[in-house]
């Protein structure tokens, strides 16, 4: 299936206050793919998660998701497609229950009552939250909200899912527990974050952003091993390769 | 009472919802409609009636009662909201001087009567209010009213007002923390500085609202938040509104009261 692609095309993108986040963005994603996104702060990782379904559109360049370039009128259509997980829980669960939060998306594709039900529970059940779907989001642990946050996602059953660090603020079991629910997704996924333990665990795939373009595109264990490289894009060895004495 | 008891005390009230009593599982909007209907038949009653408004405590008596509601957690909350009420019937006993009765050699002015009728409408209405959100979740009162035909932007906003409540007052717990981290007991600087942190915690929430509509966006959405039907109208609602209205009829217009005053007169 050739048709769940992500292809960036010289991408620029400038923020109406003048900053240049995005200089040229070059690269293509196919069906089944994980896909790492590392970079400094500052360095246009979540601009560039942005622009993947059509939050932000590019200055100039083209956007192609699964087939349909990205304009202001197909970006309907292309929100359909990739789901994207935020950084902060609480950014996205803005319903006041669990069950709500995660029928919003299915009741938005305009699906009846008992399909919107089942796919609440597959979702859920998928992130083994099912116990918490009468819970208002405020009275959940971050390592829940996170899943639940996940389950909103996934119930749209997207083709692609894009993640701006999943794992920030959860401790190290929740976090094992995201890495595995990650790896037993069959979909295309893009992962921004600073935890390139997790990007080694999860992608096979790395690519590095630096001011604003692509700087390295290759095999994760590669590129996530060369220590000179890493440094000189304010980044570090993954944890694991460090080898403590 | 700090900032924090009092934020834990408005999760408290939520948390009194997700019991299951019989008050509890009524469907929200029969509960909706016997709170609206109370609360219109207490506001009716002229405002020097004292005494046939006693019989209406039996309302929040029965619901507190069988929803398993702790009753001094009611009354703490009433107290809280208090001075309003106190202060805008206070100036009743100033203003209206008229005797109306001499008990013990002490005359009675029309205005502590009428200051009395204010406070009961008062505790009546308030508590009827919380015991609706107490029973029924604010969330089932916001979806009772969107069926009961309010119009869909309202009840939006009423929900993301109780979603980002609980939000926003951690936001603004942080940062009254990190204030009082740094001044060492003194107020932190004074007026001046609580001003700029209320234009800190302003900036941060529009930024949040920004990330909140693209993740709705990202998810759909299209302008009206659509939700699913999850209640049904069963012979027990309607037995309960039937009871309801029977009631505040009898209440209203019967004197009650002085009835079973005059019985107890008779019998003795």
């Amino acid at each position: 299936m050739s048709h769940h692609i992500v292809e960036f095309k010289d991408v620029f993108f400038r923020y109406p206050d003048g900053t240049e986040a995005l200089k040229g963005v070059n690269f293509r994603i196919t069906h089944g793919e994980s896909v790492g996104i590392v970079g400094a702060n500052g360095a246009g990782k979540s601009t560039l998660l942005q622009h993947i379904n059509g939050y932000l559109l590019p200055t100039s360049g083209t956007i192609n998701v699964g087939d349909l370039i990205l304009t202001g009128k197909t970006r309907r259509e292309i929100r359909k497609k990739v789901g994207i997980v935020f950084q902060n829980p609480d950014d996205q669960l803005f319903m006041p229950t669990v069950f709500d939060d995660v029928a919003f998306g299915p009741l938005n594709l305009g699906m009846d009552e008992e399909s919107v039900r089942e796919r609440v529970q597959k979702a859920l059940g998928m992130v083994n939250s099912l116990d918490l779907q009468d819970k208002p989001p405020h009275h959940l642990s971050s390592g829940q909200k996170s899943a639940v946050a996940i389950a909103a996602v996934m119930a749209m059953e997207p083709d692609i899912l894009a993640m701006d660090e999943p794992a920030a603020n959860l401790d190290p079991r929740s976090r094992r527990s995201v890495i595995t629910l990650l790896k037993t997704f069959k979909h295309s996924k893009i992962i921004a974050s600073h935890d390139l333990d997790l990007i080694l665990d999860v992608c096979q795939r790395c690519i590095v952003i630096g001011g604003g373009v692509v700087v390295a595109d290759g095999p994760a264990a590669e590129i996530l091993s060369n220590q000179m490289f890493l440094e000189e894009n304010n980044l570090e060895l993954p944890l694991s390769f460090q080898g403590r004495p | 009472m700090t900032f924090d008891e009092k934020y834990f005390d408005i999760g408290r009230l939520d948390r009194l919802s997700y019991r299951d009593t019989f008050v509890h599982r009524l469907d929200p909007r029969a509960k909706v409609i016997a709170t609206m209907l109370f609360l219109f038949t207490v506001i009716s009653f002229p405002k020097y009636e004292v005494i046939a408004l006693a019989p209406f405590f039996l309302y929040p008596v029965l619901m507190m009662t069988i929803g398993e509601i702790p009753v001094r957690f009611m009354i703490r909350k009433i107290i809280v909201v208090s001075p309003f009420a106190v202060f805008i019937g206070i100036f009743n006993p100033l203003l209206d001087t008229r005797t109306v009765a001499v008990i013990f050699g002490v005359s009675l002015s029309a205005g502590w009567i009428s200051f009395l009728s204010i406070l009961m409408k008062f505790a009546l209405t308030i508590s009827a209010a919380l015991l609706l959100i107490a029973t029924t979740s604010f969330p089932g009162v916001c979806h009772a009213l969107r069926r009961l035909g309010l119009p869909a932007l309202f009840v939006s906003q009423l929900l993301f007002l109780y979603r980002y409540l609980f939000v926003l007052m951690e936001e603004a717990m942080r940062i009254i923390r990190a204030r009082e981290m740094r001044s060492f007991g003194s107020r932190g600087a004074g007026m001046k500085m609580f001003v700029r942190l209320l234009g800190i915690l302003f900036l941060r929430t529009v930024d949040r609202a920004e990330r909140i509509y693209y993740a709705m966006l990202s998810r759909g959405f299209q302008g009206d938040i659509p939700t699913l039907k999850r209640s049904h109208i069963a012979l027990s609602d309607l037995l309960f509104l039937s009871v309801v209205i029977t009631c505040l009829g009898v209440f209203r217009f019967f004197p009650l009261t002085e009835g079973i005053g005059r019985l107890a007169q008779e019998l003795f």
